[in-house]
């Protein structure tokens, strides 16, 4: 059994004039336990809608989306989220206890669960700044935040909604790395939502090409069967880089033109 | 040497600010207007001193503080849960909009003669109005503040496990401080006119009596000393909060 499936599912938003717009529909999509998976598509197709409803922060207009066999019903903490931007970071709370938000809602007793923020802090590269509030860091170290506050949760799966769009080009690189290596060591299923190709075949083990909207569906699914760490200049790396490429250029112009 | 220079670079122009303040006023009064009924600041100063020793500014300096801290305290105090439920409870907000929709536009000036025939002309209506006059900015400014949260927060702390009760503690109510102190500052300021206008009308003591008696008795320069006072105090409060939303406002804030 999948550890999240998708069957048939359809998103429709009703924009402030009445008209109706099916983001998704007929939308089927299986991720197995302990994947990393990620889903690509060019703007506007709905990806981050199929996260939102994962997450249970929305729900679908019709059709099931099941975690473990049973049907999401709102937000729990077997779905950690990582959000694109800095704003769900608690900009009172020093990062250590941004990161034990979640055991302390628990009521894990504070020896242990500054222990596991610690532990996990360290994972992600940031001892030495635990004291330190949101503000006082980059952008890179409060998405570093973000990550081990979820990790620290220990969550059934992660879900990553474009979490190094909006940082430099350098530390993305260096972020995708790392996260690599996390997951390599914690193998927790991820669900990884981007638009950048060459991130997708970085990170994933299967790749979802999302068509553009409206109605939109995955395309087809790539298995990238790249082990350890992935070298950009790999032919092999190359070759599913073009072959998602080849994908999703139809998709993208589809998009853009729509947009006009 | 180096304090001073920091000392000077931070106050050094409100220093300079308030000089010019008097000195101005001084001009005007001596060559500009000369006039007893327009006393110069060093007269009003001299004046303010003598009654400062004598005990009489001080009496109804602290008669009017206090009036306004009773106030300003319950009305904070009743104003800060009541607009944390309304922003976050859409049920609590239509049920409670009515009240406060309705109260708000209805000045507290205007309620001074309802407040005197409840209460008599002791401290209980004072203080009532000074709630009056705190309690619906408080409110108002608390329910836009948890408005103003940004979603992801409340997600996030939705998916780390934290009940809808956690949320309220540990995410609205700490997201919302800069906004209750806004609104508190606000409601601070808005108490000095309430208060002077009460004592004005009925009261046997404060800075608002006392600018009464000045004029009853033609004290000019006491009408001068009560108003560089209520100047003074209100200049002193308001910075206070000022600070403190600026303590504040580096690690509590809604959005980021």
């Amino acid at each position: 059994m999948p550890l999240v499936s998708f069957r048939d599912v359809q998103k429709t938003y009703r924009s402030l004039q009445g008209a109706d717009y099916p983001a998704l529909e007929h939308f089927s999509l299986d991720i197995e336990v302990g994947e990393f998976f990620c889903l690509l598509g060019p703007s506007g197709c709905g990806k981050t809608t199929v996260l939102k409803m994962l997450a249970g922060f929305e729900h679908p207009t019709a059709g099931q989306i099941l975690m473990e066999g049973r049907p999401v019903a709102g937000a729990s903490r077997d779905r950690g989220v990582v959000f694109q931007g800095d704003d769900s970071l608690y900009g009172w709370l020093t990062a250590v206890e941004n990161v034990e938000f979640g055991l302390r809602m628990r009521r894990v007793p504070k020896a242990e669960r500054s222990e596991r923020a610690m532990r996990y802090l360290e994972l992600v590269g940031l001892r030495g700044q635990e004291q330190k509030y949101p503000a006082e860091l980059s952008g890179g170290m409060k998405q570093r935040i973000q990550i081990a506050r979820v990790l620290a949760n220990e969550p059934k799966m992660l879900l990553m909604d474009e979490p190094f769009a909006a940082l430099d080009a350098q530390t993305r690189t260096l972020m995708q790395a790392e996260l690599a290596s996390i997951w390599q060591a914690a193998r927790t299923t991820v669900l990884f939502i981007t638009h950048d190709i060459d991130e997708a075949v970085t990170l994933g083990r299967r790749i979802g090409v999302m068509r553009a909207g409206p109605c939109s569906q995955v395309k087809g699914v790539v298995d990238v069967s790249l082990d350890g760490a992935r070298s950009r200049t790999d032919d092999t790396f190359l070759r599913y880089y073009k072959l998602v490429y080849e994908m999703i250029r139809d998709e993208v112009a589809k998009s853009l033109s729509r947009a006009d | 040497m180096r304090l001073a220079r920091r000392l000077w670079r931070t106050y050094g122009a409100y220093a300079l600010g308030f000089a010019s303040l008097f000195a101005f006023w001084q001009l005007a009064s001596l060559y500009l207007v000369s006039s007893v009924l327009f006393p110069p600041p060093t007269v009003v100063f001299a004046k303010g001193l003598l009654l400062a020793r004598n005990g009489v500014l001080l009496e109804h300096l602290a008669a009017s503080l206090k009036r306004i801290l009773a106030g300003f305290v319950a009305g904070s105090l009743l104003g800060v849960p009541i607009g944390l439920a309304m922003g976050s409870f859409r049920p609590v907000r239509k049920l409670l909009e009515p009240y406060t929709e309705f109260l708000r536009f209805i000045p507290s000036v205007a309620m001074i003669t309802v407040a005197v025939i409840w209460f008599g002309i002791g401290e209980a209506s004072k203080v009532f109005l000074i709630v009056y006059t705190t309690i619906f900015i408080v409110i108002l400014n608390t329910a836009a503040g948890v408005s103003a949260i940004a979603p992801n927060k409340i997600r996030a702390a939705e998916s780390l496990g934290a009940t809808r009760g956690q949320i309220f503690v540990h995410v609205a109510l700490p997201a919302t401080v800069p906004y209750i102190l806004t609104g508190m500052r606000l409601a601070m300021a808005n108490s000095f006119t309430t208060i002077v206008a009460a004592e004005l009308i009925a009261a046997n003591d404060g800075l608002g009596k006392m600018l009464w008696d000045g004029r009853l008795f033609m004290l000019v320069d006491e009408i001068f000393v009560s108003l560089v006072t209520l100047g003074l105090l209100g200049f002193a409060t308001d910075r206070l909060f000022r600070w403190s939303i600026y303590t504040f406002a580096g690690k509590y804030s809604p959005a980021t």
